[in-house]
């Protein structure tokens, strides 16, 4: 197994904020609208720089959906930000007309994406919203892991042309990707090499993945882990590649199992190549108030669920071999 | 040089031809609205507005329409048609399969002329209003113009961006609202009462105009007025007074014929009553 350290960590959304602020400096066309959370978002500095490209919409996501997507007429690159919940389920229509049928260059920035907003309750977290993009015709659906990787995905975006959703969260996590990585939009990310069992994991699933595939290490277990950044387009060469070795497959992601990225996985797999499966996410249910680590342990979305993921669905895959 | 009241008039009977005939080549769409803002449009792409029917989706130092009411677009096709953003024999794909003229109106088959999908009601002011915010930031001084319907006004959006323009003073936008006083399921002020719109507008800090959207004279005068009062720190919107299936006698007034096509008879009527007079597609 691969040692990942870190010595530091942060929120994502700070990632999002760092990258914003650069995407910004780098191209005069990226402004940034905002519906009342501009602390939440972290979007502080890139206002306090450019005060006349930041658009305070106040609390209405429908409107603000539709403005990012007039402003991309005479070439703007509009970077919204709101709780991942407004972002999707509340402007749904307006997404999917105004933006994606539009084909507009709209990048939808969402925080608190998930369990890990933690005390606020189920109204906040919306564990479907991954579901809900890579539905619309066009959309690219980002989840990044650590405040590195959102950094480098917020500059990645700027540069693509075409709607985007980006998801990231509250909750402080370790830093353990490269500062200066390359972000590539639609390419997963080969965390550890391994022969046993492939485990796909996206945003802050990653860092338990890498702590389950030490815990299985220490049992002698192999474990392949790939970060799936970019749910849709999904790097399905890479998920088939992986699987060809391992036969076998966990997916961990911080959403319901309905929707989501193991969801994408398995029509992969389905498809072309017919492999156990386990999913570790949410078993279609709405989340509660409690503190990030609190929930989840009680939904199931930790380190020790990945290990039990894991030796579950390689002992379906020797039962497969012997029925043979 | 502009054309006379005369000549748009004349443009404005061609087109509500192109309506009732498109429509009933289909069997279906929206005939009444897009008879009752023939006249905005004529005036608006044949006289009020600067634009190139050589078609650029960013509009730099152009004029911008955006129709938000979609389901109208009978209207918005053939006047984009005789305006010059294609060739107005592709009128007669309006609805059929493979066509760029969807029931409503989208980028996605990359139609000249439309730069926002509208279909689902509410969305295109606070689409306006980002383009109108664009135009400020690029320094561009052209208009934005918009069209909605008065049924239209229940969507809650609306008031979303009713109260953003002129909070933020996005004053180069000419908004127009379709007050025909009808919707699918009746008169509007049996489905859901829209109240006094010139004092709801006004207290939301628009500039409220009012013009006879069946009036050419009016219809043009009243436009100049409002593209005069832009870059006075408000938003302009213009309650535009129509009758729903104007030009078609028995489509006159009546919520019926918001999305029923003519049957042959009926065309044939219909036509009898709408001068030829720029050649039929």
């Amino acid at each position: 197994m691969k040692k990942y350290t870190y010595t530091d960590k942060k929120d994502t959304r700070s990632g999002f904020g760092a990258g914003l602020l650069e995407a910004g400096r780098k191209n005069d066309q990226v402004v940034a609208l905002c519906a009342d959370l501009i602390g939440s978002l972290k979007m502080n500095d890139f206002i306090k720089e450019f005060p006349e490209r930041f658009v305070q919409v106040g609390i209405a996501e429908a409107n603000m959906m539709g403005i990012a997507a007039g402003m991309t007429i005479g070439g703007k690159i509009p970077f919204t930000g709101t709780f991942a919940n407004f972002s999707t389920g509340r402007v749904y229509d307006q997404i999917r007309q105004s933006i994606a049928y539009s084909n507009k260059n709209v990048k939808i920035c969402a925080s608190h994406a998930g369990l890990t907003l933690g005390e606020d309750g189920a109204t906040h977290q919306i564990l479907e919203d991954v579901g809900l993009m890579k539905m619309l015709p066009g959309m690219t659906v980002i989840n990044t892991c650590d405040y590195n990787q959102t950094k480098a995905a917020t500059l990645a975006i700027a540069e693509y042309e075409g709607p985007v959703y980006l998801r990231f969260g509250r909750p402080v996590v370790p830093i353990f990707t490269d500062p200066d990585q390359k972000f590539e939009i639609g390419k997963a990310w080969m965390v550890n090499e391994g022969a046993d069992v492939s485990i796909f994991a996206t945003g802050h699933l990653v860092w338990q993945a890498i702590l389950a595939g030490e815990m299985l290490a220490e049992e002698g277990i192999d474990a392949e882990i790939i970060n799936i950044h970019t749910i849709k387009p999904l790097d399905a060469e890479a998920v088939l590649e992986s699987v060809a070795k391992t036969g076998c497959v966990v997916t961990a992601e911080e959403h319901n199992r309905l929707g989501g990225l193991g969801d994408s996985i398995a029509q992969v797999l389905a498809v072309h190549n017919p492999t156990p499966q386990e999913y570790v996410a949410v078993n279609d249910s709405f989340g509660e108030s409690g503190t990030p680590e609190q929930l989840m342990t009680k939904y199931g979305l930790d380190a020790e669920h990945i290990v039990l993921a894991a030796k579950k669905v390689m002992k379906r895959k020797q039962n497969a071999v012997i029925s043979i | 040089m502009k054309p006379t009241i005369q000549e748009l008039e004349k443009t404005a009977s061609q087109i509500r031809r192109d309506i009732v005939r498109m429509v009933h080549a289909c069997q279906s769409g929206h005939p009444g609205g897009s008879l009752g803002c023939t006249d905005y449009f004529t005036a608006l792409y044949f006289s009020v507005m600067n634009h190139d029917s050589n078609f650029n989706m960013d509009a730099v130092g152009e004029d911008i329409f955006f129709l938000s009411n979609g389901h109208i677009s009978p209207v918005f096709y053939s006047t984009l048609a005789h305006a010059g953003y294609f060739d107005k024999a592709e009128l007669a794909t309006f609805r059929k399969l493979n066509t760029r003229l969807q029931g409503h109106p989208t980028t996605h088959e990359h139609l000249p002329g439309v730069r926002i999908a509208s279909g689902s009601l509410g969305q295109g002011l606070s689409v306006a209003i980002g383009a109108a915010l664009t135009k400020k930031l690029n320094g561009d001084k052209s208009l934005v113009f918009t069209l909605h319907g008065d049924g239209e006004l229940q969507e809650g959006q609306i008031w979303e961006a009713a109260m953003f323009a002129p909070h933020n003073k996005v004053d180069n936008l000419i908004s127009t609202i379709d007050v025909n006083g009808q919707q699918i399921d009746g008169p509007t002020n049996l489905v859901l009462s829209l109240g006094d719109l010139h004092a709801k507008w006004e207290a939301f800090g628009w500039d409220v105009l009012e013009m006879k959207g069946n009036d050419m004279a009016d219809v043009v005068k009243t436009l100049e007025l409002a593209k005069s009062r832009t870059g006075q720190g408000k938003p302009i919107m213009i309650l535009m007074h129509t009758e729903m299936g104007y030009g078609v006698d028995f489509m006159v007034g009546s919520h019926k014929w918001h999305g029923v096509a003519p049957n042959d008879e009926q065309l044939q009527l219909a036509l009898g009553q709408l001068e030829e007079t720029l050649g039929d597609y």
